[in-house]
């Protein structure tokens, strides 16, 4: 099936009024033997053999609810309210293009208006843009900005304790760039503060750390700013949007840029996306900034509206010199998180921010009572914590996996070690969740301990 | 259709302790918050988010929803971007459980039905376009070049051939691809036009040479105009040893009528939000898949879809590899919706919808000629472009053109570009004769306006709940938040 209004007989007259002969004459200009190739794609299909065939693939996969999930990492399970989706899926908003033509674009600009302001809210910075691809292209491109305000200086220098797909992703986008990208180590799963200063000299466009960490762990971003700035570096903080419920804005600890993943606010898991990459920063940088953004100003008759603005930013008027080469980004995801912000209002946003702390404390002190398991880095966590297992996380995922429970993210293939298991408590799981996600880890290792004592005989 | 008034700042409709969502406190074993994160490490202030009750919120936003034209309620014939309706069945299927709730790192043996569906998706897109592989990563066209280019420059680095540096780029390309191009490292070197909106092979030839990276090129171009030469272009950029880059912006012409693999392209990218169908979202979220030819596969980004025993695994261990371009899987919602899209046409839906997409556009070409000074006489693609010589000698000028279709219902068509004063109008295949009508009318009458009254064509729009924007004020005096 298609989606064409016209019939055939209708195209056919079209075509005779515009004066060609035939469709071929409209189409001349491609070589004859390029034409019409013959496509082997399986057969069209109505509505709802569509739906069927379709749905079918859904059903393979086993979604939360059906597991119960204690898998974060960047992608985090929340609780979505109804009005979101609702709100989101009007054809005004999911059907427009970008807001180029203000007049007719009143909503979406004011969206985003809203949007960037109440980002800025939340990460205590002055100016946001109006969404990137994800946290990932997000921290990229604040590298690029970083490195663009600090001409001469072309090194980025990164926690070891970043997403590594983060930083996987900023090699990647740097790699046609004339910078280094450097690590500095941690101890005990956060930076190391006394290694930061040494590495952090005149060469050092920018500093970036994560918060929560990617163990999980709360970094003391204020020392790590006060030390980017001894340095005369940019200082980037890269954030959970949604612990800013509860944790230091980076506003406050004096970052010169804010980024993150905005999926927390609001945005289905997806298997990965889409996603919301989102960027805040102080107000000198932002005619450096990258992507769209929304101001204030007056119609002819002074009355107030919105506009794109700073467009000469843009590849569409600078090309090749432009701050970046983003043009679609991720607009219904920054929606979204607008809707999600003003449903939670300020109590909301503490109480789940809470919840979460809560939740992942009472969770990960009390797997570190089941005997063989411990925490690997005990300290202040937000959602997340990174476990040591009495066997490899591995395993322990495929034992659990066997109960319907997803156990968490085995940190070996992200360079961590073979028995560490990364768990993420959210506010979707109650507290018989987590008590059943122990009695599994207890069960586990009851069983391996009992292993364990049969080889030691 | 009449568009709702403007709304207050939903800062400004807050009231202190309204509540839309509660959560409950974790039932905990009395450990306090102060246990879990010490006061030292916790925000000073609270975040100054509005407080609202959940009507306040769902009427704030569904009558900002009100002030918006879209493809669902106004034609939208937005040259370039392909606004073509949504089909509502790639939204509920992208919106299953199945999909929308599973997580990245799940285990690959319960998520087989996503890794099945990206796996075929590579496969029916490699199909339409005729290359050998896809990735799917890229998260919007300007993404998938910047992957493309940096595919080409592992390329290149693996050949011993860095020295190549320079991409060229049509003056009338899109400005996404010089910029791409410099962000992957290459110099852009630009490749004039001739009137005929065509590219200036003769200037080609000159340009290709030793140091050529990549030739970047639309095809039909922004004129809408098929770039017949295609074959001699594919010569002169590989006999120079080069390669050659299709920017899928205006695939919606060719699908299943001619394969840019058979054109000789080396990389494809694709907007799956403008030929797939997926919902433009007021700016996003896309998906720019990119396409290659086998010999440039092993460059593709990590991870890759791979086949295992009969099992579907991320394959992360592909040494060649560019890298990462994107966190997790890439945009996978928009994935499903252009998989279900594709899925319904088949190979005959497919050529339908260009075919309805080339007749539409003739047809409203044919609507206007004569009124409007066609900038590349002779049949034209999916899109064409015109330029209102009459109106200008009036003193009106495409922008007031633009503000006074909104008047009469319709978007803007894109506006002075790829060449000055211009109109590039794209219809289509979803626009029924009728809309087709009523817009070439609106173009008529705005041609006659400009002649008896162009002061009013001047200060459109009249109807919308805003007048004109003053755009240079709003870039002066910066109001960026509230």
């Amino acid at each position: 099936m298609d989606y064409v209004p016209s019939t055939d007989s209708e195209l056919e007259a079209m075509l005779r009024e515009t004066g060609a002969a035939s469709y071929d004459d409209l189409v001349a200009a491609i070589p004859p033997d390029l034409r019409h190739p013959k496509l082997r794609l399986p057969a069209p299909m109505s509505e709802i053999e569509l739906a069927r065939e379709v749905s079918e693939l859904a059903y393979r996969n086993t979604p939360p609810g059906q597991a119960l999930s204690f898998l974060g990492a960047g992608a985090y399970e929340h609780f979505i309210p109804a009005a979101i989706d609702h709100l989101a899926s009007r054809g005004e908003f999911y059907t427009a293009y970008t807001p180029y033509q203000a007049e007719a674009s009143q909503g979406t600009l004011q969206v985003i208006y809203e949007f960037q302001t109440l980002m800025c809210a939340l990460t205590g910075m002055e100016v946001s843009n109006a969404s990137l691809y994800d946290g990932a292209t997000a921290m990229a491109e604040a590298a690029c900005l970083a490195l663009n305000a600090r001409p001469g200086r072309r090194v980025i220098l990164a926690a070891d304790t970043i997403h590594p797909e983060y930083m996987q992703v900023l090699r990647t986008h740097l790699s046609g760039w004339e910078t280094e990208i450097r690590t500095f180590p941690s101890s005990a799963a956060t930076f190391d503060a006394a290694a930061l200063v040494k590495a952090a000299d005149g060469s050092v466009a920018a500093v970036i750390c994560q918060n929560p960490n990617f163990l999980g762990r709360i970094e003391d971003m204020a020392r790590a700013a006060d030390i980017a700035h001894a340095a005369g570096a940019l200082f980037i903080a890269v954030v959970n949007p949604l612990s800013l419920g509860l944790l230091m804005a980076p506003g406050e600890y004096g970052a010169d840029l804010a980024v993150g993943e905005g999926q927390p606010l609001g945005i289905p898991l997806s298997f990965g996306g889409p996603y919301l990459g989102f960027m805040t920063a102080k107000k000198e940088l932002v005619h450096k900034m990258p992507g769209r953004l929304v101001g204030r100003t007056l119609d002819t008759c002074g009355a107030p509206g919105f506009c794109l603005t700073l467009q000469a930013r843009e590849q569409h008027i600078r090309r090749e010199k432009a701050t970046s080469n983003i043009c679609t980004n991720q607009g219904l995801m920054a929606l979204r998180a607008c809707i999600y912000l003003c449903l939670l209002g300020r109590e909301g946003l503490r109480e789940v921010a809470e919840y979460c702390a809560q939740g992942a404390r009472f969770a990960s002190d009390s797997i570190a009572q089941i005997p063989g398991f411990s925490l690997a880095h005990p300290g202040p966590v937000f959602n997340e914590f990174v476990v040591a297992c009495p066997i490899a996380a591995s395993r322990v995922c495929a034992e659990l996996e066997d109960q319907g429970i997803f156990a968490g993210l085995a940190l070996e293939p992200f360079g961590g070690a073979a028995n560490h298991l990364l768990v993420c408590v959210t506010e979707a799981k109650s507290r018989p969740d987590i008590e059943r996600y122990l009695k599994a880890l207890a069960g586990l290792a009851h069983r391996a301990m009992g292993r364990q004592v049969g080889i030691d005989k | 259709m009449e568009l709702m008034e403007l709304q207050p700042l939903i800062f400004e409709k807050s009231r202190p302790g309204t509540r839309a969502v509660r959560f409950p406190a974790f039932a905990g074993d009395g450990a306090g918050l102060d246990q879990a994160v010490p006061p030292a490490l916790r925000r000073k202030s609270p975040a100054e988010l509005p407080e609202l009750s959940e009507i306040e919120v769902v009427r704030h936003f569904t009558r900002l929803s009100q002030l918006n034209f879209s493809v669902d309620t106004h034609f939208y014939p937005l040259g370039s971007c392909t606004m073509k309706y949504n089909p509502k069945i790639n939204d509920r299927m992208a919106a299953l459980p199945g999909f929308a709730q599973i997580h990245p790192y799940q285990p690959s043996a319960t998520a087989q039905g996503a890794l099945e569906l990206l796996d075929e998706l590579e496969h029916l897109l490699c199909e339409i376009c005729g290359m050998d592989r896809f990735s799917l990563q890229p998260a919007a066209g300007a993404h998938g070049e910047f992957t493309g280019l940096l595919v080409i420059r592992a390329h290149l680095a693996a050949k011993g051939q860095l020295h190549r540096n320079k991409v060229l780029v049509p003056d009338s390309a899109h400005g996404t691809n010089p910029s791409s191009a410099r962000q992957a490292g290459f110099e852009v070197i630009t490749v004039p036009s001739l009137p005929s909106g065509q590219v200036d092979v003769g200037a080609l030839e000159r340009l290709a040479g030793p140091d050529t990276a990549a030739l970047m090129l639309t095809n039909p171009n922004t004129l809408g105009v098929f770039e017949a030469r295609i074959r001699d272009m594919a010569s002169i950029v590989h006999r120079a040893g080069g390669l050659l880059y299709y920017d899928g912006a205006n695939m919606n012409a060719l699908l299943g009528l001619a394969r840019p693999g058979d054109m000789g392209f080396d990389v494809v990218h694709l907007n799956l939000h403008k030929s797939f169908s997926t919902p433009h979202g007021g700016g996003g979220p896309g998906a720019g898949p990119v396409g290659v030819k086998a010999f440039l596969d092993p460059y593709l980004p990590v991870p890759r879809v791979k086949r295992v025993d009969g099992h579907l695994v991320w394959d992360h261990d592909r040494p060649q590899s560019i890298g990462r371009v994107r966190s997790f899987a890439g945009n996978f919602g928009i994935l499903a919706r252009a998989y279900t899209y594709i899925r319904a046409h088949g190979a005959a839906g497919m050529e339908r919808n260009s075919r309805a997409a080339i007749v539409n556009a003739n047809y409203l070409k044919s609507k206007v000629r004569g009124r409007y000074r066609e900038a590349a006489p002779g049949p034209c693609m999916h899109e064409f472009v015109v330029v209102p010589d009459e109106a200008i000698a009036h003193g009106v000028k495409v922008a007031d053109i633009a503000k006074r279709l909104l008047d009469y219902g319709f978007h803007s068509p894109t506006l002075s570009w790829p060449i000055r004063n211009c109109l590039m109008i794209e219809p289509t295949e979803t626009e029924s004769r009728d809309t087709l009508d009523r817009f070439a009318d609106a173009l008529l009458r705005i041609a006659d306006e400009a002649a008896a009254d162009p002061e009013k064509v001047r200060s459109a729009p009249h109807r919308l709940p805003v007048r004109r924007m003053d755009e240079v004020a709003a870039a002066r005096n910066l109001d960026l938040r509230a």
